[in-house]
């Protein structure tokens, strides 16, 4: 045994660093992550989940874009919009990604405050966050009213293949959905530390313990996640 | 502690992270907006993508700052994905030949 190994666990900065301290914190004893709460773990094991489920949405994507024999709808022209007389393409879902990734940003902030625990301007910026995210699913809707107008089906579109409808409402639609629970999951803390229960130490309504600021940080993983998921289905549904 | 320096970065590092968002995603809209096809367009899209998904990983997510064992943990298991979307190409080759083979072309 190497001295380093009976150090005592709480502190991770006396810990091994390294492949060394990876393979020390895997096989040690009653936890892996030292320095990581349980609720951030969670949330982060949480998140390898969700990336498996929009990896597989993804995935049969792919699949079922490589393997139809009818053309694949033009997404430049499908999500264009016609701006003072002029037909600019995937302006919508550009504005989209900018607005989520101001978002994102204004969540990062909302973190940083919150460990300098200062109440307001956490709370100001969780509101903020919300609002895009609100703005967000508000666009998405506009997107898929227009689309639903145009005839665009889960079995039919009037521009080629059928899979187009199948996918673009399962996958925006997950996404969508994550955003809107994001939204409130965003709203509930925000209230809390608006309210002081971080700084009193009030107990949870549902779980009678004690809150802390990290749930800013835990909150703002999420939502850094559905930032992220966009990123890939901009890419991949959008784009290519 | 070292836990405790890295929750307190200075808020300008998160407005370079955006601003650097922000200029990736107009790079990624103008590979659409100019009309870059093929090759080209692929390689760009990818390249933009894995560039802010990396941002919001390393910087908003503060995965960068994290131990090692769990940078691993998160990060590993999504690259078997790649595994999948392989064996998913070579299926969907296999299908739209027996389509354009047994079905008849277009149909």
């Amino acid at each position: 045994m190497t001295a380093s190994m009976e150090r005592p666990a709480s502190d991770p900065s006396l810990r091994p660093t390294g492949l060394r301290g990876v393979a020390a914190d895997l096989s040690s004893d009653q936890r892996a992550f030292k320095n990581v709460s349980w609720g951030k773990a969670m949330m982060w094991i949480f998140i390898l989940s969700d990336i498996f489920i929009f990896g597989c949405f993804l995935l049969a994507y792919m699949s079922a874009r490589m393997s139809t024999t009818v053309a694949w709808p033009n997404p430049s022209e499908v999500f264009a919009l016609t701006i003072g007389g002029k037909d600019i393409p995937l302006i919508l879902i550009a504005i989209m990604t900018f607005v989520l990734i101001s978002s994102s940003g204004t969540m990062a902030m909302a973190v940083n405050f919150g460990y300098r625990r200062d109440r307001r301007k956490t709370a100001a910026l969780m509101v903020v966050t919300a609002l895009l995210g609100a703005t967000f699913v508000g666009m998405q809707a506009f997107e898929w009213t227009k689309l639903i107008g145009e005839g665009v089906r889960p079995w039919e579109n009037p521009w080629g293949a059928a899979q187009f409808g199948s996918t673009f409402f399962v996958i925006t639609g997950f996404h969508g959905t994550h955003v809107s629970i994001g939204v409130l999951f965003l709203l509930i803390i925000a209230r809390k530390v608006w309210r002081g229960d971080f700084d009193q130490e009030r107990r949870g309504f549902f779980t009678s313990r004690k809150g802390h600021y990290e749930i800013v940080e835990i909150m703002g993983l999420y939502w850094h996640f559905v930032d992220l998921v966009w990123v890939f289905i901009f890419a991949f549904f959008y784009l290519w | 502690m070292a836990q405790e320096q890295s929750r307190q970065h200075p808020i300008r590092l998160y407005m370079v992270a955006w601003g650097l968002l922000f200029v990736l995603s107009t790079f990624s809209y103008l590979v659409d907006y100019l009309g870059i096809q093929g090759y080209p367009r692929w390689s760009l899209i990818i390249v933009f993508m894995l560039l802010k998904a990396g941002l919001i990983i390393a910087i908003f997510m503060h995965l960068a700052w994290e131990r090692l064992v769990l940078i691993y943990v998160i990060l590993l298991p999504p690259v078997l994905v790649l595994v999948f979307a392989a064996l998913m190409a070579s299926e969907s080759n296999y299908t739209i030949l027996s389509r354009l083979t047994f079905l008849g072309a277009g149909s």
